[in-house]
């Protein structure tokens, strides 16, 4: 049969042996390995400094960290989860293995510069851990003028290069996306056949290309103003730092749907998949992807409230900002509607798909308390915020992020993992998260304020049930890097399409070789044909 | 099964995963004008803070600008807008397989190139005598929010200065790469990219020299 002559020519993985055939590969999927392990590596750096900040948060006195230490934790946390993995988590792994498989292409249209892409990542990596060893940075991963360009004696101009660099991988990355999916789309791969997951990344590119220049130029002014007395934000000399905070979070309030978009379309792949059904409204989902990275730019003044902006801009961010929980609705709605009659299947897919849509649900709709500026006055800068971001962060992105993992594993590396071990951890994390997360709610609604080394003892039993969710949580992630990696060694191969999943990447073999496609695959059928999708084949089940 | 797949796949300069030339250049162009809107938005943070602070110190931003020389500024002018010319004709060269063509005008965009930096390098060098750099040895004498025109200035104009460096180099490897005969009519994907940001980095320019060099200029 054609088969056994398919899997005569070797998979990626194997390919060309050897370090240097790595580390100067042009294979889209060589990279997303490369960038799996980097965030791999910084996703465990900031949970250890996470773990800090919890360890030192259950007792109210500050008796573990000072307040200066305290300071320099929170912020390489904030610094190393959001610039080093969130952002670049979905993207730059899942993103960047499958959107080229999943139009049909060889590759991404600029090979060379993806793995630019990474060596950029990789430098401005070397230079934040290179922070964290001479001292650390006490600025907050905001970096808020004046204090961080005149008053701070931390590390800042560096880690500011740091950020500034990483930013070019990020836009490297989104600008390879968009060329490619205009350009590289295989013969009949038309937009509206397009999977939600190439959508996803489309919206998520255009954010990244439209945000990250602005967040660049402003940390450069902040370095300059350190390094080269380049005085902008400086107030000493007539500057104002309230433009820093809007330059600031033009882009990174849309960062934050960097984090989540790729996630949705993680999703829609696999909402699709477990109910055994065309996802519900196809395009609506497709464009609440596009209006989210759209009106995302446009709501930036909501982290700003309290600096004394113009109430009526004020006004108007407020009114914007419920906007965009209409797209968010949209896509929220269509997963229930696409699971409603579906034929429910109880693999654990499933579990990561539930676990996201209720801890989005709840990060998303305390976004409108927050985004309502009289309750804003006494939610912010309290953990409520915290709680807030860190479900649709670490809720929403990060359980994506695992799902997807778990959904793509046996395709990027041609190895099952232990689906019972997988239920278990999706539970852990799950349950761990809430029990982290959800007592901040209650702290910051009482007026715990965040950033400070210690608190009033009526706190502490909220933030001992926070902390005690945080070791689940930590168990339940290191469960999984365990039972993942033992699959590359001792799970039993993958067969071609193990969850019975329609679309490109499931029509080749499992790994695929290099150049993904025997032949440029010709594309008739619409995303998620479900009806004649073939059934799932585990082969061999523990 | 795959009818698209072009009969110039034989051409050398074809990278596998396309399917034809005529994909690869568009891929690239766009490319390039991708990059160009991340260039647009990295300068309209600068631009952003110029409208702002031009907004809250107008005096002080025209006494600033009566100290830049308009007339070494409107010499670069000049000098980019006949680099951008001597650019365009280079890819038309390229287009046209004309080795000669390409080689004078390469040589011509990169020698202006020079002669804007050298130009801009005096420039600095009086800010510097006169004290209007930003930092302790500013002039303190100076209205309020002088300083902040000149940390503009240099931002800007340094952050352009740096584009123009890398102009300079990316067209020294076109030029040895038109020197070994690498462009055709088939295959002139460099030039066309270098050009378009040889173009945009002398709009900046364009952009950049009435906003700082001419304000209160007008009627004087």
């Amino acid at each position: 049969m054609k088969e056994a002559a398919v899997q005569q020519e070797p998979s990626y993985l194997e390919a060309p042996y050897g370090l240097a055939s790595w580390l100067l590969t042009k294979d889209h999927k060589r990279i997303a390995i490369l960038y799996l392990i980097s965030i791999t590596i910084f996703f465990a750096i900031g949970g250890t400094f996470a773990a800090m900040l919890r360890a030192e948060l259950v007792t109210p006195q500050g008796d573990l960290l000072t307040a200066d230490l305290y300071n320099k934790v929170f912020t390489l946390h904030g610094v190393v989860m959001i610039f080093f993995f969130l952002i670049p988590s979905i993207p730059a792994t899942l993103g960047n293995f499958f959107m080229p498989i999943m139009i049909g292409a060889k590759d991404l249209a600029f090979p060379r510069i993806n793995l630019l892409s990474w060596y950029i990542y990789v430098l401005g990596a070397a230079l934040t851990l290179t922070v964290v060893m001479l001292g650390g940075v006490d600025t907050g991963w905001t970096f808020y003028a004046p204090y961080s360009s005149i008053a701070s004696n931390t590390n800042v101009t560096l880690a500011a290069v740091g950020v500034f660099i990483t930013g070019f991988s990020s836009i490297l990355t989104g600008f390879n996306f968009i060329v490619t999916v205009h350009r590289m789309r295989a013969p009949g791969m038309t937009w509206f056949r397009l999977p939600l997951f190439v959508w996803a990344n489309y919206a998520t590119s255009l954010v990244m290309i439209l945000g990250t220049p602005v967040v660049a130029i402003t940390i450069l002014m902040v370095a300059a103003e350190r390094a080269l007395h380049l005085g902008i934000f400086d107030p000493r000399i007539g500057g104002d730092p309230v433009l820093f905070q809007h330059l600031f979070w033009f882009y990174s309030h849309p960062a934050v749907y960097i984090m989540i978009l790729p996630g949705m379309g993680v999703i829609s792949e696999m909402v699709a998949n477990v109910s055994r059904k065309q996802i519900f409204g196809y395009s609506f989902v497709a464009f609440s992807s596009l209006a989210i990275a759209v009106i995302g730019f446009l709501v930036w003044g909501h982290h700003m409230f309290v600096t004394g902006q113009s109430i009526y801009a004020g006004l108007v961010f407020s009114i914007i900002t419920m906007l965009v929980a209409v797209p968010s609705a949209v896509k929220t709605f269509n997963w229930t509607a696409t699971m409603y009659k579906g034929s429910i299947s109880w693999d654990s897919p499933l579990f990561w798909v539930l676990g996201f849509m209720g801890l989005f649900l709840i990060g998303g709709l305390t976004g409108l308390f927050l985004g309502t500026m009289g309750l804003d006055v006494h939610l912010h800068d309290t953990y409520f915020v915290v709680a807030h971001f860190h479900y649709i962060m670490v809720g929403g992105g990060v359980m994506a992020f695992l799902g997807g993992l778990h959904f793509y594993w046996p395709k990027m590396t041609g190895r099952m993992y232990n689906e019972t071990l997988a239920k278990i951890a999706s539970m852990l994390v799950f349950f761990g998260f809430n029990l982290t997360f959800f007592p901040q709610f209650i702290l910051g609604y009482m007026g715990m304020p965040r950033r400070y080394h210690g608190y009033p003892p009526e706190f502490q039993v909220l933030n001992v049930m926070s902390t005690g969710g945080a070791m689940v949580l930590g168990v339940g992630y290191t469960l999984i890097l365990l039972y993942l990696l033992y699959s590359i060694i001792k799970g039993p191969k993958a067969p071609m399409n193990p969850w019975g999943a329609t679309g490109l990447e499931w029509k080749i073999q499992s790994p695929p070789i290099t150049h993904n496609f025997h032949e440029t695959p010709v594309v008739t059928e619409d995303a998620y044909d479900y009806i004649h999708a073939p059934a799932p084949q585990r082969g061999g089940e523990e | 099964m795959s009818q698209t797949v072009s009969t110039t796949k034989t051409h050398p300069k074809l990278q596998p995963h396309f399917y034809s030339m005529e994909q690869q250049l568009e891929a690239s162009t766009l490319g390039m004008w991708v990059f160009l809107v991340t260039e647009v938005m990295f300068f309209g943070g600068l631009f952003m803070a110029y409208i702002v602070y031009r907004n809250m110190y107008p005096h002080a931003w025209v006494e600033a600008s009566a100290e830049l020389n308009w007339r070494l500024g409107g010499l670069n002018t000049l000098v980019l807008i006949g680099s951008s010319l001597t650019m365009a004709l280079s890819v038309r060269a390229a287009m046209l397989g004309q080795k000669k063509g390409q080689l004078i005008n390469l040589s011509l965009t990169i020698l202006l190139g020079c002669v804007f930096l050298v130009v801009k390098f005096f420039e600095y060098k009086a800010k510097f005598e006169h004290h209007l750099v930003p930092g302790p040895d500013f002039n303190p004498a100076l209205e309020q929010g002088m300083q902040i025109f000149f940390s503009l200035y240099f931002m800007m104009t340094g952050i352009h200065a740096a584009h123009m460096i890398i102009g300079i180099v990316m067209m020294t490897i076109i030029l040895v790469m038109a020197a070994k005969d690498s462009f055709n009519a088939e295959y002139y994907t460099p030039v066309e990219v270098a050009g378009l940001y040889w173009h945009f980095v002398d709009i900046v320019w364009i952009f950049l020299f009435p906003l700082l060099y001419l304000l209160g200029r007008h009627g004087a």
